[in-house]
């Protein structure tokens, strides 16, 4: 009995040791203070974290400028939809940059038809024209999101054909429900919002439909205010997302004194308003109409087109790739969706 | 204040820490002692310091008056008064306040031949608020990390400083301290209810004893801590919500720097059902 329990006690020990040494973090941390002293408006970083996420957001050297004179892709190659004004030079320069960008292992032949460049046979053509006009779309007129840093197919891709962080509609039925749990779409840990019990799919409600994201009271007075705690989870799941995507907590746009005052805010709260517009913009009106195009391993359980959240640019970081302005040594990729 | 008769046979000399018999003399009902002196200067010149601070700050409205630590940029360093160094001096008198008071009550324990529990259990509540305002901060690297001096400006960074771990339910330290919290709770409302009931009965009813205490619970649940029990529970809970409470403002920070929830992917993780 005397010896069970000293193993008992050694095994608790044991579990113990390992949970305190294994599964925290340790000084020295990194914080940056963002608002007036005392009022821990702050970004905490483990330095060591901070530089492996700096070495895996590190943006490409871009080609050499290309000059802009000379004839035109639009008048030498055929089926040129997009990129009809660029000189010749510098849509070469952008192909090969694409290529690196998003299928380098693949090349050419990931999206053209090497035998006949012009064809639309591949859907990967038909997807990357998309996304060429969605870039230039982006770059042109929201920057009131992307500002000067901007955007290129690099942001989201990363040297792969499909960016690491999609997301398509969720499937409730799909979740395992258990004893107590119906399948609701929360309650088990949830990918898109750090692995709390939160909603596992903030992103259809509030990132492709255009739902009211605000639930928190102006008043304290009760009967002024009808959300439920269950729409509160779902949006507390969306600001998880947007904290892990960007590497940052709460108090990166909100003083939590009263998450709804735009006086208390801080300036990136205005950034990350209209981030929210754009990527219903993006989302509604270039991806969704995608699930025709991809084939069906590309899409949903739901049958829908992959789509994009915070995640997929932002990559952990407050600016994609640490704030580098790709998108200014690529002028073409600004400009009107439909030249 | 007038005195019980039998109260002075408790005065006892002697027993003192330091000091000697230079202050062990009472005021009035009140022992004085070395540790009752340092008690009383830094509880004056700190609550002087934060009237001071309200003078110089931008508001006398009791709710809202704030005495805030430093910039982060300060360090660990000294900062003008003005701009946290207020804060400093007032932290300094608020631990020698609250040590000397702990000091002052080992004294009386000592004088009267009882054991130190007393001061060891509010060692707890002093060790709470050294790890707020000393242990985090020096090992965040800022006296910044400290919380401000005022009733809606403390609460307030509380709430951002949760938020900093983007759910702070999910903070282990913080479950066992909130349980122990409740659990200290539902312990005292048993005992208080179960003493007046058996103790304190109604007019013409006889005063129960231990046996009838002890039989209520072994009726109920079987089994009667007992009447010295019932006190090192309640002591065990009480000092351990206290406890926790600190480790649960330590390890945010110092030892883990990313939202609470994703602390516990180690669980989901273990290789049994990954």
């Amino acid at each position: 009995m005397k010896f069970g329990l000293q193993i008992a006690a050694a095994l608790v020990a044991v579990i113990a040791a390992a949970i305190i040494f294994g599964t925290f973090e340790r000084p020295p941390v990194t914080t940056v203070q963002r608002g007036y002293r005392g009022t821990a408006m702050e970004q905490v970083y483990n330095p060591r974290l901070l530089s492996a996420a700096m070495a895996a957001n590190i943006a490409p050297a871009s080609l050499p400028q290309a000059p802009a004179d000379g004839p035109k892709a639009g008048a030498v190659y055929k089926n040129v939809q997009v990129l009809k004004d660029v000189s010749v030079a510098q849509f070469t320069r952008l192909m090969v940059s694409m290529t690196t960008w998003v299928a380098p292992q693949q090349g050419c032949a990931y999206c053209h038809r090497t035998a006949e460049m012009a064809s639309d046979a591949l859907y990967t053509k038909v997807v990357a024209r998309r996304m060429l006009q969605m870039v230039r779309h982006i770059n042109a007129d929201w920057t009131s999101h992307v500002a000067g840093v901007g955007v290129t197919c690099y942001t989201c891709h990363r040297g792969q054909p499909v960016p690491a962080v999609i997301w398509w509609n969720g499937d409730p039925q799909a979740a395992t429900p258990g004893v107590a749990i119906p399948a609701v779409g929360k309650n088990h840990p949830s990918a898109a919002a750090g692995a709390s019990s939160l909603p596992d799919d903030p992103f259809t409600p509030f990132l492709e439909q255009a739902n009211d994201i605000r639930v928190e009271a102006v008043q304290a007075l009760p009967g002024t205010d009808n959300h439920s705690i269950k729409q509160t989870d779902w949006t507390y799941a969306l600001m998880i997302h947007f904290s892990e995507a960007l590497g940052v907590n709460c108090t990166y746009c909100h003083n939590s004194r009263q998450f709804a005052s735009w006086e208390q805010s801080t300036p990136q709260r205005v950034t990350a308003w209209y981030g929210i517009r754009m990527v219903r913009d993006l989302n509604t009106q270039y991806l969704d109409g995608l699930a025709g195009v991809f084939p069906p391993q590309r899409l949903g359980p739901l049958g829908d087109a992959p789509k994009l959240n915070c995640a997929t640019c932002h990559r952990g970081a407050y600016k994609p790739l640490f704030g580098v302005a790709m998108a200014k040594e690529f002028p073409e990729l600004t400009g009107a969706a439909h030249p | 204040m007038a005195m019980l008769s039998f109260e002075q046979k408790y005065r006892v000399r002697g027993g003192t820490l330091i000091g000697g018999d230079l202050f062990d003399f009472w005021v009035g009902p009140f022992y004085v002692g070395f540790f009752g002196v340092t008690t009383a200067f830094f509880a004056l010149l700190g609550t002087a310091l934060i009237v001071w601070g309200a003078a110089i700050g931008p508001t006398w409205n009791l709710w809202r008056i704030s005495i805030a630590p430093p910039d982060l940029s300060y360090g660990l360093g000294l900062a003008p008064l003005r701009e946290g160094g207020l804060w400093q001096l007032i932290t300094v008198c608020a631990l020698g306040a609250f040590i000397s008071w702990a000091l002052r009550q080992w004294e009386i324990a000592r004088k009267l031949g009882m054991g130190a529990h007393i001061p060891v259990a509010f060692g707890f509540a002093i060790f709470a608020y050294f790890s707020l305002v000393v242990i985090r901060p020096v090992l965040m690297g800022a006296w910044g990390q400290g919380f401000p001096y005022g009733i809606i400006s403390h609460l307030d960074w509380v709430s951002n400083t949760g938020y900093q771990y983007l759910h702070f339910h999910y903070n282990p330290a913080h479950m066992i301290a909130v349980s122990f919290f409740f659990t200290n709770a539902l312990a005292l409302a048993l005992h208080g209810s179960l003493v007046l009931s058996a103790a304190n009965p109604g007019r013409g009813e006889t005063v129960k004893g231990t046996e009838a205490e002890n039989a209520y619970f072994r009726d109920t649940i079987g089994y009667s801590i007992g009447t010295l029990g019932i006190h090192r529970l309640g002591l065990f809970l009480a000092v351990s919500a206290a406890f926790w409470s600190a480790v649960c403002i330590i390890i945010s920070g110092p030892f883990w720097t990313r939202g609470w929830p994703e602390w516990w992917t180690w669980w989901l993780n273990l290789p049994i059902w990954k």
